[in-house]
């Protein structure tokens, strides 16, 4: 045995160790993102001035008016809204499917982190990129088209609360996928299609009673509208249920996470 | 109150292996403890369910008094691990590795960074905190995962398999770092397949085999029960055959090499003077293996320590060498 005197240990406060543990995971994503800015800012800015310059330019001039507005200034909304959701939901898929493949998830998981705060803190780093994508994109708008903010409030918190949705429903296709085509899987072939029928290009009023009814499923409609009703004031959905859906989805996909995690879903062995 | 103590505990994976047959450990306060045992013989399983990496079937785990199961959190804080597999992003600076690591455990960023220096020029990776991690050496990856550990300063330090991929010089002064922060209170875990250093560094000793752990006792009380050891010969002439030398297992590995079992009761210059009686002579002379690792060889081949009965759940002889590091 030794033979010096062994010291106590101070008693661990656990509020500061979860707030600081929380502030470091929301750091590090942070640095991840400016890090490879070139692959988690730039593609969206590229993306936007493609649209904006071909939907909105070219084939918009043909469209006309969209709700009683320009169709570069209709497609605005949903354009930002879209990069938001596909960055939000991409940077925690690929950074936390990207950690259990290089095995440092460890790092997190060894330490006294409760797995709400491993969460919250992954989620809140792809809230990080949906806004500062968001930003980004909102600038290349206004480069195209003029963008009024009718209720800023409604801008800000459907920015925040689809980011977050979205963040989180990256959490839980991270840790169920197993190799990189599952990771791929979902934002091909699910998030793709309901953004591009969610009212980005369109608002559903144009389309048949049958297809109109079947776009009321699909949730990213209520996000782009409530967006979209906080810059132009108009919107398909009734903005308080939008809301109300967004708020429902991000608690129930926050609590599935970390119940999973708790039970070491694809984590732990 | 004991570093570890560990009851009971079971692991039966998914696909049916039973990794851990009801494991008991004590672990003192201060300790340099080792953990030892062939590959697949469960030291991972049991390192892992102390971590919280895997889940365990049954039994219990405190450390410090707390208990995994009520006091997670307060169990892992006390904990610092340095697993077997390298587990830092690769795309990170050993800096930025090493203060974020310290933030997971609620460390201020700039007290962070003041151990970060101090461990990174410890174990001397300071001129390389800077670069990518991936651009490390084997070994500077391993010890940059050991200044990973101890940025919060833990009581209890698990390191399994350390000094894998690591110099001897670099191992030495690895081990006088080991043994600097042991002195200075922090409990030590080490499994490792250099049974040289669980014999030089720790004081205590459990060997663990099939998922039970089949010997724990006082790394010296150990090293005394061996009573027999085996002693390499170089002749300087060829021999056809082994010589006849009554009383003693002989064996005749090439025609100028030969081994010997002595007892230790029995006398060395005994064997000698037979030997030169029959006109051989031995230019030189070595232990075979160390003692701990003949003694690991028989506990883990449920042959027992000489004089005892032997033990049942006993590992192939091949993983037990491989596990003692021999070829």
């Amino acid at each position: 045995m030794s033979s010096v005197a062994l010291p106590e240990a101070p008693p661990i406060r656990l509020n500061v160790v979860r707030w600081i543990g929380f502030k470091t995971i929301v750091i590090r994503e942070y640095g991840r993102i400016i890090r490879i800015w070139g692959q988690t800012i730039v593609p969206s800015i590229v993306t936007a001035v493609l649209y904006f310059a071909i939907f909105g330019s070219l084939i918009g001039r043909r469209v006309g008016a969209m709700g009683g507005f320009d169709y570069k200034q209709y497609i605005a909304p949903g354009l930002i809204m879209m990069s938001v959701i596909t960055n939000s939901y991409g940077n925690v898929v690929a950074s936390f499917f990207g950690a259990k493949f290089g095995k440092h998830v460890e790092e997190l998981l060894v330490s006294p982190l409760p797995n709400w705060v491993i969460v919250a803190g992954y989620a809140t780093g792809g809230v990080l990129r949906g806004l500062l994508v968001g930003i980004a994109v909102t600038a290349v708008s206004l480069i195209f088209t003029h963008l009024q903010v009718q209720h800023l409030l409604v801008v800000v918190a459907a920015l925040v609360l689809t980011s977050l949705t979205f963040a989180l429903g990256g959490f839980l296709n991270a840790l169920f996928a197993k190799n990189f085509d599952q990771v791929n899987w979902i934002p091909s072939f699910v998030l793709t299609p309901l953004t591009y029928f969610g009212g980005v290009f369109y608002s559903v009023s144009l389309l048949p009673e049958w297809a109109r009814r079947l776009s009321f499923v699909n949730p990213i409609l209520y996000m782009v509208n409530a967006f979209r009703f906080g810059f132009l004031g108009v919107s398909d959905v009734e903005v308080g249920s939008a809301f109300a859906l967004m708020v429902a989805a991000a608690i129930v996909l926050f609590a599935t996470a970390v119940g999973l995690m708790n039970r070491g879903a694809g984590i732990r062995e | 109150m004991n570093a570890l103590s560990v009851r009971g505990l079971t692991k039966i994976y998914r696909n049916g292996v039973q990794a851990l047959h009801g494991v008991d450990l004590e672990v003192e306060r201060g300790d340099f403890f080792a953990l030892l045992g062939p590959n697949g013989a469960g030291k991972t399983t049991l390192i892992g369910i102390i971590t919280s990496l895997v889940n365990k079937t049954a039994g219990v785990a405190r450390v410090f008094g707390h208990s995994i199961d009520t006091e997670l959190e307060a169990a892992k804080a006390c904990i610092g691990v340095v697993p077997q597999e390298i587990n830092f992003n690769m795309f990170e600076s050993p800096f930025t590795i090493v203060v974020n690591q310290a933030g997971f455990y609620g460390i201020p960023r700039p007290v962070a960074r003041q151990r970060a220096e101090k461990y990174l020029k410890q174990l001397q990776l300071w001129d390389k905190r800077n670069g990518i991690s991936r651009g490390l050496s084997g070994g500077m990856k391993r010890r940059l995962m050991i200044a990973r550990a101890l940025m919060h300063e833990p009581r209890l330090l698990i390191l399994d398999e350390p000094s894998a991929g690591v110099d001897i010089e670099i191992r030495r002064s690895m081990w006088d770092f080991l043994r600097e922060i042991n002195e200075r209170g922090t409990t030590i875990i080490l499994t490792t397949h250099y049974l040289e250093e669980a014999e030089t560094l720790c004081r205590n000793i459990a060997i663990i085999s099939g998922g039970r752990i089949v010997e724990r006792d006082r790394m010296s009380s150990l090293l005394r029960r061996l009573h027999v050891e085996t002693f390499v010969l170089n002749l300087r002439d060829a021999l056809a055959a082994p010589p006849p030398l009554p009383g003693y297992v002989v064996t005749l590995v090439d025609d100028h090499t030969l081994e010997v079992e002595v007892s230790k009761d029995e006398n060395l210059n005994d064997i000698f003077a037979r030997l030169s009686a029959l006109g051989i002579e031995v230019l030189s002379m070595r232990n075979k293996v160390n003692r701990l690792e003949e003694i690991f060889m028989r506990l883990v081949e449920g042959r027992g320590t000489p004089g005892e009965a032997p033990r049942s759940g006993g590992a192939p002889r091949a993983a037990a060498r491989a596990a003692a590091g021999t070829p």
